[in-house]
């Protein structure tokens, strides 16, 4: 069958079999081999991309599902050579040892800070829980999104990082969204 | 590398579509949604299907959450994020945002959907415990229209619903009861995991802050995610009392069938549903009295502080 979709803003059809994955489309297919495959059952989070602004599992979407939809993968992330912030976090705050986990790490903190630019430490590690670091180096990762979200907030006013159209720009109604979590864990007391 | 088997992708745009495509398929196909659930059993060649059909289109018209009097609808592809995240939901049904908050993470959340949760029917499943405590009911269209079907006879077993071969589940709903407030209890073994038990607790209270009516579901101790009727019967026109709560528990635990597997033994799954249906209880009547709703007098003597 014959899939089409946007991949860090390139238009791209290939033909590929029904069940072939979105991960493997992406290293295989396109040689887009920054997206890591890693448990292969949608635990480890290694293969995050975005889908339409939204950390997907890639392991666990068909090629074909992301058929129509706008895709982001780590190598996305650069514009016009200049590194993300996100990325930039990570090498500043030793934010990777192997570097296995990286990709989804980074993948799932743009997204975090595309809808909440300044987030708590709590809605960080929310944020990351379903990624997983085998070096366990949670907390330089940790601080690696929170020096990015001050990067950001220092540089915002410019609006000049031109993210994939698929991320919404104003933050407010997405302010709402990490409340219930919260307040569900608190607000039985 | 796990790959599913080979099979033919399908996209349908309208409910209509879908249906008239299961129909002329028959048993070769299946629907797909989030794939949350179902991609992985492909993986492993728990199941194999000829015709794989994508109904992620139809979001639009089967994702929403809509109050009305005396009930919320919310429709089959309505996602775990929008779940949790829908604040007239968390009003209505604090159990929803207990459980979700629990459900995998927040990217299996983006993609995986309430309708797709209840077809999968895993036993171990945390929707379907939260559904079954809110006395839902399922709406299942086919050629011939709709039908509507409790909970209660929606799973017929494990990973089997009464959707038929050219049949989907198109809506879930939930009837709104004054009063009443629900919580949801899960343990795991790790975040995200699958519960080794989980419990949803619903209660209504009456104007004298008696038990008017109580639900329990519970998840992973049985075949299905199991309502147990014997504990609305015990709990009805009596104050919500710690020793009623424990009354409650020890009904679950006796009513419920778990089976020893690396998960827990079945003594250790027997132990938490008597415990997390205790805790569902006693947080579901603490929330009645902190939304106002309730009578002040009816949390006295419900163990007060941190229920």
């Amino acid at each position: 069958m014959q899939v089409t979709m946007t991949v860090n803003g390139e238009e791209i059809s290939r033909e590929i079999e029904g069940r072939l994955l979105l991960v493997h489309f992406l290293r295989d297919h396109l040689a887009l081999t920054g997206t890591h495959w890693g448990c292969d059952t949608s635990n480890c989070g290694t293969c995050v991309v975005q889908m339409d602004g939204e950390p997907v599992k890639s392991c666990t979407v068909l090629a074909a599902m992301a058929g129509g939809h706008d895709i982001t993968t780590v190598e996305g992330l650069e514009q016009g050579g200049e590194l993300d912030a996100v990325q930039r976090g990570f090498m500043e705050c030793h934010g990777l040892q192997c570097g296995f986990c990286t990709p989804g790490m980074l993948m799932t903190s743009r997204a975090l800070l595309d809808g909440n630019p300044a987030p708590s430490e709590p809605q960080i590690r929310e944020a990351l829980s379903g990624q997983i670091c085998r070096c366990t180096g949670y907390a330089t990762i940790v601080r690696s999104v929170q020096w990015a979200a001050a990067e950001e907030s220092g540089s915002r006013t410019t609006a000049s990082q031109g993210e994939s159209a698929g991320a919404p720009e104003p933050p407010a109604p997405d302010a709402p969204a990490s409340e219930p979590a919260a307040a569900s864990a608190g607000g039985a007391s | 590398m796990q790959v599913p088997a080979p099979f033919e992708y399908q996209r349908v745009s309208s409910v209509g579509e879908a249906v008239g495509l299961l129909d002329s398929l028959g048993d070769t196909a299946r629907l797909v949604a989030g794939g949350h659930s179902l991609i992985p059993m492909m993986k492993l060649r728990l199941a194999n299907f000829e015709y794989l059909i994508d109904i992620n289109e139809l979001h639009g018209e089967l994702g929403y959450v809509v109050t009305e009097p005396g009930r919320m609808r919310i429709g089959a592809m309505t996602r775990h994020r929008e779940l949790l995240e829908s604040a007239e939901l968390a009003a209505a049904f604090p159990v929803f945002g207990d459980a979700e908050s629990v459900i995998a993470d927040p990217a299996v959340r983006n993609r995986g959907t309430l309708g797709g949760s209840l077809c999968q029917a895993d036993p171990s499943e945390d929707l379907s415990a939260v559904c079954t405590t809110l006395d839902a009911s399922c709406v299942i269209r086919g050629r011939e229209g709709e039908r509507v079907v409790s909970m209660e006879d929606f799973h017929r077993g494990p990973y089997e619903t009464a959707v038929g071969d050219a049949e989907m589940l198109t809506e879930v709903r939930f009837p709104i009861r004054p009063n009443g407030s629900s919580a949801f209890e899960k343990v795991e073994r790790r975040a995200g995991d699958w519960a080794v038990v989980s419990a949803g607790a619903a209660v209504w209270l009456d104007g004298d802050g008696a038990v008017a009516d109580a639900r329990v579901g519970l998840a992973a101790v049985g075949p299905n995610t199991a309502g147990i009727p014997g504990i609305g019967e015990e709990l009805r026109g009596k104050a919500p009392t710690e020793e009623l709560f424990a009354r409650a528990g020890d009904l679950a635990a006796e009513a419920c069938d778990p089976v020893t597997d690396r998960r827990g033994s079945a003594e250790y799954k027997r132990h938490l549903a008597k415990e997390l249906t205790v805790r569902a209880l006693r947080r579901s009547v603490a929330r009645i009295g902190a939304s106002g709703a309730g009578t002040p007098g009816a949390v006295q003597g419900t163990g007060g502080e941190g229920a």
